[in-house]
């Protein structure tokens, strides 16, 4: 089962390192994980993606509660939550791909936000899902370059994670 | 205004230090010439690093104290640690104070430059890396408060050189609160009641603690709790002592070389309660196997992690074992009844009466009859420290310990060469008591130069090397599951032990003959009680542990000595 655990971290040299490397030393796995400071400059939020049993992911939470500079943690996909994933994707684009891409662009609203003779940048948001649809739409060959942030998410409603 | 070395021996002064275990070298010159200056923190100069740390975890496991080791940058924090990892796996308070290379220098593969925030990162509760000053006693204070609540472990704290020369002023914090660091205490009182209810329905219940009980310094409420219900106990291997073993409630020690009625009651038992102990894969064996009847789980940690980890349980208590069983013990007063599990008792005594741990006598000395002879000898009260192998196992299982920290060893862990080094710190902590290392010829020489600073330290221990030529454990297993291919298991050309002993200054005495064992063991303890003494006793070549569970099989699956 795919899980999305948001933590709230002491935003300290070094503490980033102390989550990761409990993913590698315990064998969890990560797919994907975002890091930035929060309106509060002392803390960080991260957001990790991972895949286990039950079991598992209740000893990920109990693991990373146990870090010294963990703050809380919490398992969003337990509850209604949102996640976006934000991609920038350099396609070639010229002759008749120029208006496909355009137009692909379009269709999954994203944003070309740079121009060239010869190829776009787009800048596209939504869940990891339709960024990877994204990528299935259009022709493999003429893709040059991806950077995707992994997930952020956050919970609905009155479900919020703070200090 | 202070400098930073200042600063640093302050701490260690304010949090009432008495011994630090180190080694100096120049990242932590500052620090050491203000030792130097005083006399309330006393420095104990080791031979080697990871003895600093293995001496001031025996000093903590043996008196309830945090241990403190200070060691230099580079080789000295990589000696570290070891001696670090061992105290982890166990749970141990300590802080290690390492030194670094000046702030300045970080990252540019200084001399004596080594991560080791990053290297330590895996096997320490914490670690800081201090960059200011003003920073450096609020920093000590904390990893004092980390190391010794909640569940314990050491903490390193790296100082670079130039940290320790700058100055401020000192005033050492009276408290700390984080905001990201709130151990539990208090245990939930519904689930405590959930657990009495659970206890006093039992038919046949089993009590199964570990080193969470003498962590928490609660051997006293086990004992109380345990005699009030009448149940059976076992304690495992890192949690000997907790409840008195010469007592008939208690059935041994559980596990992959546990008794028969230890490991039958904990396979056989409709409610358990686990306290302290963590379900390790040598104590239950295989999860699959372990107690498949339909029973109920009550698990007391500390720990939330260590709860539901490996085995499933349905009654989990978060919280300090010694507060939970505080309010078990009131429910229970509370509570005139008394569980009636007599058919029980009936089935546990027909598993002890298989004497598990029976062996024969030859005319070659038997371990087992070392420990016998050693338990007589001391009258039971020594502080036994060991290493790791068969020696280890003997001594858990044949001398009956009666009281908690009087039985030191690295259970998680299983590091080699920790005997002598505990037994050092064990010595320090307790000057009145008898001090006995129970270890092999191949543990000893992992930690030998340690023969050095007992010299120094004038530390009266005496040394129970059980030689039998062999790495016995690799080759008990070798001789078990490798068709007897002794595949790096002799220790070939070892030294003479009596002569290595009186070279460091030391008392030696070889022992051969069975019948030589006990007069050799009063020499030491009455004659040269104040000696260090290095008792070299040929021991059986190749007697075995038993019972044995091998690794991966259910706790039911014993081999016992007369099945082979």
């Amino acid at each position: 089962m795919r899980h999305i655990i948001s933590v709230l971290l002491e935003n300290e040299a070094g503490a980033l390192s102390r989550v990761a490397g409990l993913f590698s030393a315990r064998g969890y796995n990560i797919e994907t994980l975002t890091v930035a400071p929060t309106e509060d400059c002392s803390l960080s939020r991260l957001t990790i993606v991972t895949r286990g049993s039950n079991e598992i992911v209740e000893q990920i939470t109990k693991q990373l509660n146990k870090l010294i500079d963990v703050v809380k943690v919490v398992d969003l996909s337990e509850a209604a939550h949102i996640e976006r994933e934000l991609m920038l994707i350099k396609v070639r684009a010229s002759g008749k791909d120029r208006e496909e891409i355009k137009r692909m662009a379009d269709i999954f609203r994203g944003r070309i936000i740079d121009v060239t003779e010869s190829n776009y940048v787009i800048e596209l948001t939504g869940s990891g899902s339709k960024l990877d649809a994204f990528i299935q739409a259009i022709d493999v060959d003429l893709i040059l370059e991806t950077v995707r942030t992994g997930v952020s998410g956050i919970g609905r409603g009155d479900r919020i994670l703070k200090v | 205004m202070m400098t930073g070395a200042e600063i640093v021996i302050r701490c260690l002064q304010e949090e009432k230090v008495e011994y630090v275990f180190g080694y100096p070298g120049g990242s932590v010159l500052h620090i050491y010439d203000e030792l130097f200056k005083q006399d309330q923190v006393k420095h104990i100069l080791v031979r080697h690093e990871q003895a600093a740390v293995h001496a001031a975890d025996g000093l903590a496991r043996s008196s309830h104290r945090v241990g403190v080791a200070l060691v230099t940058s580079g080789p000295g924090a990589t000696n570290a640690v070891t001696g670090i990892a061992t105290a982890y796996m166990d749970s141990i308070p300590l802080v290690i104070i390492t030194g670094q290379v000046p702030s300045f220098y970080i990252g540019q593969d200084a001399f004596q430059e080594c991560d080791t925030v990053g290297i330590t990162r895996p096997c320490v509760k914490h670690n800081f890396l201090v960059k200011d000053v003003r920073e450096l006693a609020m920093t000590i204070k904390k990893a004092f408060y980390i190391a010794s609540t909640g569940r314990p472990g050491p903490v390193v704290v790296d100082i670079p050189k130039d940290i320790t020369a700058a100055k401020c002023k000192f005033e050492y914090p009276q408290s700390v609160s984080m905001r990201s660091y709130n151990p539990v205490v208090k245990g939930h009182l519904g689930q405590i009641k959930k657990a009495v209810q659970l206890l006093l329905g039992a038919k046949r219940p089993m009590i199964y603690t570990g080193g969470g009980v003498i962590l928490a310094n609660a051997a006293e409420q086990l004992t109380t709790l345990t005699r009030r219900l009448g149940f059976p106990i076992t304690n495992t291997l890192m949690g000997l002592g907790a409840y008195p073993a010469t007592d008939r409630q208690f059935l041994g020690m559980p596990g992959m070389h546990g008794t028969v009625e230890a490991n039958m009651a904990m396979q056989h038992c409709d409610v358990l309660l686990a306290i302290g102990a963590r379900f390790d894969d040598r104590v239950i064996g295989n999860t699959e196997n372990f107690a498949s009847l339909p029973r109920k789980i009550i698990h007391v940690d500390i720990d939330p992690s260590s709860i539901s980890k490996r085995v499933r349980v349905d009654v989990p208590i978060v919280g300090s074992v010694a507060d939970v069983l505080d309010e078990m013990q009131k429910l229970l007063d509370a509570e005139p009844g008394q569980p009636q599990i007599a058919d029980w008792w009936k089935d546990i005594e027909g598993w002890r009466a298989k004497q598990c741990m029976k062996y024969t006598m030859k005319d070659v000395i038997m371990p087992q009859y070392v420990i016998e002879k050693l338990y007589e000898v001391t009258g039971g009260q020594a502080i036994v420290t060991s290493d790791v192998g068969q020696h280890q196992m003997w001594a858990a299982q044949y001398y009956k310990f009666d009281e908690p920290r009087r039985w030191l060893n690295s259970g998680g862990l299983g590091t080699m060469g920790v005997g002598l080094p505990y037994a050092m710190g064990a010595a320090l902590a307790n000057p009145d008591r008898q001090i006995a290392c129970i270890t092999g010829e191949g543990s000893i020489q992992m930690c030998i130069q340690e023969l050095s600073t007992a010299k120094q330290f004038r530390l009266p221990i005496k040394i129970i090397n059980l030689n039998n030529r062999y790495l016995g454990m690799v080759r008990q297993w070798q001789e078990m599951f490798y068709s007897s291919r002794y595949s790096g298991s002799y220790m070939d050309s070892l030294p003479d032990f009596v002569k290595l002993a009186e070279a460091y200054g030391h008392v030696g005495i070889r022992v051969e003959r069975p019948e030589d064992v006990e007069g050799a063991l009063r020499k030491a303890f009455v004659e040269h009680k104040d000696d260090l003494v290095f008792l070299d006793i040929y021991t059986d070549r190749e007697a075995n542990v038993f019972p044995m569970v091998a690794a991966g099989m259910g706790l039911s699956d014993m081999i016992l000595a007369e099945d082979l």
